[in-house]
């Protein structure tokens, strides 16, 4: 989190972002990031985890079925191409919409518990979503093979005029496939990034953290904390359906496997990895981990070979076979010794870090701040 | 507060706006590369890309590791190292040894997971990154479709691996796709006599079927070709992929009435299924006079040797198998043997056998633009690849050869050596109209 708090700051704060997010196919390609993939799974688990972290960053609130409403928004995006027609505005704006009611389902009936017995109702709501899209709606969902738009489909909008180009969703004529797909990807990332910053600094983004603090408190006050959690909860079930949008409007295919319980962990793992409650953190957590999944797994012994050629050949044998089991199908050990160190080291996340490196060139000037700051790292 | 807010708010929008602008224009410098270019990620250098997207996790794990063994293997024999494999054989001699075009061959992998989603987005790696003019591999159906129709959609040639559905060159198939290995509509085909021949034809099966395309495809293809002998099925069960625990599956099987068990399973669900359906002792049992029998339609080394004594007499095609006695087979088995110090599978075989078509198309067409390559594999003959003499059809993208029909081995001499082949059904026996199965390829695709 930023130390500064006033509305200045704010927009200086999400100017700085804006262009860094937009300038990444630039600086990110030194690190072989710069591929239109990636960036574009930057961008969309970004959100995804920006919406996350209005739910678990500010009100507390565990849910460990998120995937659910990322399913269900890919889904809605996916049908409204194969009904309406290729446009993503119309596809965005329906999965939002139907993930919002399901939240609103799933959370007020989930709302009613709080701590581990939350946790749980939602990730039991999300499993039997995942169970269903596989099993009963399979006339919706396709099942395992997963759900596509094909040629056949009726496309109400633009079914007839281009009935044999490739079935790829544009904007008005632009492609949302490679550079294309990302900039808008980025473009949705930074309006969701600004309403969650207008969120964080609201009186609504303060009662939220109060029900965070002590809910006991707060309710003796006379204030009923559930109309809170509910709208936030909805708010974040909509973020999570507008990032399975994106991932449809940027590759037109929707899979169960999305709503698995494995996605609903992979989103607390990026925000709890980048930092809970700070507004960086979780996209920060969140390209960490894509790279991670996109890099390293495809590094083999061809590239690691190459990589340590610059040592003795009887040093690169063992060290290379050492590193194997790292990088390829390994990448997962090394994501998870990062994950620890990060937890055990930096309790905060990585904004933690970024924060006490901060600290280390102003020490001195600025004694009052670490009052301040406590609060969100909790 | 107001007063200082104004002025800043508004230059600071200013600020963004132009390096926003700034930082939109740049991608175009991309872009106009490969505009400029006659096909997408024309090879410039010395080298050519190609990409290995191979499941190295899930159910298909084994399948997957053997396969990207299979394709090391088929760039070392292109490139002109080891002792050539079947380049030796094979009826074309475009290859020299010496690369293709004049371009050594390189290549990148990827993991599938044997998960849509993360098949493409390796995939799309592979094109956007690394420059691969083609990609190859899945070991799942679901995943070669969804690899299938991003390379139509991208630009570049998708050699399929292993991959069994009849919709992959059936409903589904595209111009930028190809495939080598057999589909389901030929198991059931070959399969059917043997089935004839063994059980008879008064006869009621009971399929679990995994629960997506290739299980569907496989089940109809079975279900057609039994039931056009005289079958009766009891019932079909879907049953997810990977589940791991099938005993409440398998249960119901013996109060239904079927006398046979059809398992529409492959990998780790086939070894886990077959290995229950036995301890159940199904096996064992006799429903309505007859000995209880249990069909794999598709058999496979790797899962025979992993499901061990149970395989023993149980019946199941396959689209080769390294005992084979051909000059083909006996030159790709000695070179993975002597690489890896064991026998390929048939996912290695069908693998290494669509690495070296799509090299050998590439010197033939001069090229690797993706539509002059196509055009030079479809209608293609070739030969010494080990399944006899086959045709690339162009009508579909599917090769037609001989298909065989395997029986787990009563007495292994050895732990690879655990399956018989009971017929070589001919190649005339499997072929079908191209048109039966449905689907359009649409127009090739370089991807410019």
């Amino acid at each position: 989190m930023t130390t500064k708090l006033s509305p200045t700051g704010d927009l200086i704060f999400f100017a700085v972002f804006a262009v860094a997010v937009l300038t990444m196919p630039v600086w990110l390609a030194p690190v072989g990031a710069g591929y239109p993939d990636l960036l574009q799974k930057f961008a969309i688990f970004g959100l995804f985890a920006t919406g996350f972290n209005l739910l678990f960053g500010l009100t507390g609130y565990l849910s460990f079925g998120h995937a659910a409403f990322l399913g269900v928004g890919s889904y809605t995006a996916v049908w409204s191409f194969k009904l309406l027609g290729m446009n993503p505005i119309p596809a965005a704006i329906l999965a939002v919409a139907t993930s919002g009611v399901f939240a609103l389902a799933i959370g007020y009936v989930s709302l009613r518990r709080s701590g581990i017995y939350f946790s749980i109702l939602t990730l039991a709501f999300a499993q039997m979503s995942y169970n269903l899209a596989y099993s009963v709606l399979t006339p919706i969902t396709n099942g395992e093979t997963g759900l596509r738009v094909l040629q056949s489909d009726p496309r109400l909008f633009d079914g007839a005029s281009e009935s044999t180009g490739p079935l790829i969703s544009n904007l008005f004529g632009v492609e949302m496939t490679g550079w294309g797909g990302f900039y808008f990807c980025a473009v949705v990332l930074l309006v969701g990034f600004f309403i969650a910053q207008r969120i964080f600094r609201s009186p609504f983004g303060i009662m939220l953290r109060a029900v965070k603090t002590n809910q006991n408190r707060m309710t003796y006050t006379g204030l009923n904390p559930r109309p809170y959690t509910l709208a936030v909860f909805v708010i974040s079930g909509m973020y999570a359906g507008l990032a399975g949008a994106l991932m449809c409007i940027t590759d037109p295919l929707a899979g169960a496997e999305r709503m698995q319980w494995t996605a609903s962990g992979e989103v607390v793992l990026m925000t709890i990895l980048g930092g809970a409650g700070t507004l960086l953190g979780p996209i920060f957590g969140a390209a960490l981990i894509k790279y991670f999944e996109n890099i390293f797994s495809a590094f083999n012994e061809q590239t690691l070979h190459e990589i340590f050629s610059f040592l003795p050949d009887f040093l690169e044998a063992p060290v290379v076979s050492i590193a194997g089991l790292f990088v390829g199908e390994g990448w997962h050990l090394t994501l998870g010794v990062l994950f620890m160190l990060i937890v055990i080291f930096l309790p905060g996340g990585i904004m933690e870090g970024v924060s006490r490196i901060g600290r280390l060139f102003k020490r001195g000037s600025s004694k009052a701040e670490p009052n301040r700051q406590t609060a969100p790292a909790e | 507060m107001s007063l200082i807010r104004k002025p800043l708010n508004r230059r600071s929008i200013l600020r963004a706006g132009a390096m926003g602008g700034a930082a939109l224009a740049t991608p175009t410098i991309f872009t106009s590369k490969a505009w400029s270019a006659g096909y997408l990620n024309e090879p410039t250098g010395s080298e050519v890309v190609l990409g290995f997207n191979v499941p190295q996790t899930g159910a298909y794990a084994d399948e997957g590791a053997d396969e990207l063994r299979a394709y090391q293997l088929a760039v070392k024999h292109i490139n002109g190292e080891g002792d050539g494999g079947m380049l030796n054989t094979f009826s074309s001699k475009a290859l020299q040894g010496n690369g293709v075009n004049g371009k050594k061959v390189t290549y990148v992998t990827g993991d599938t997971q044997t998960k849509s989603d993360a098949a493409r987005a390796s995939a799309k790696r592979m094109i956007e990154k690394d420059g691969a003019v083609m990609i190859t591999g899945g070991s799942s159906s679901g995943v070669a479709i969804a690899v299938q129709s991003l390379c139509q959609e991208a630009g570049v040639i998708f050699m399929a691996g292993l991959t069994h559905s009849n919709d992959t060159t059936g409903k589904d198939k595209r111009a930028n796709g190809f495939r080598h290995f057999f589909n389901t509509e030929m198991s059931g085909a070959a399969l059917a006599p043997v089935l004839k021949n063994a059980f008879g034809t008064d006869r009621t099966a009971y399929h679990l079927t995994a629960d997506y395309t290739w299980g569907w495809s496989q089940e109809g293809s079975i279900k057609k070709y039994t039931e056009g002998m005289g079958w009766k099925t009891a019932a079909a069960v879907r049953t997810p992929l990977g589940a791991g625990d099938f005993s409440q599956y398998i249960t119901p099987v013996l109060n239904s009435g079927a006398d046979v068990l059809v398992l529409n399973h492959y990998g780790k669900d086939m070894v886990n299924s077959l290995t229950q359906a036995v301890q159940f002792g199904l096996r064992d049992k006799q429903v309505n006079g007859k000995d209880f029998a249990i069909v794999v339609p598709l058999y496979s080394r790797l899962m025979a040797q992993g499901a061990g004594e149970n395989v023993k007499g149980i019946f199941g095609s396959t689209n080769w198998h390294w005992s084979l006695q051909d000059e083909g087979s006996k030159a790709f088995v000695k070179s993975f043997g002597q690489e890896y110090g064991f026998p390929p599978s048939q996912a290695a075989h069908t693998c290494y056998v669509q690495a070296l078509l799509y090299a050998d198309a590439a010197q033939r067409a001069g090229t690797f633009e993706p539509c002059a390559l196509g055009a030079a594999l479809e209608g293609f003959e070739f030969d010494g690849m080990g399944n006899g003499p086959t045709l690339y059809r162009a009508e579909d993208h599917q090769c037609f050869k001989d298909v065989l029909v395997v029986k787990g081995k009563e007495n292994p001499s050895s732990q690879f050596d655990v399956l018989e082949v009971v017929e070589v059904t001919p190649r005339a026996q499997v072929e079908y109209p191209a048109d039966l199965l449905g689907g359009d390829l649409g127009a090739c695709n370089n991807g410019v």
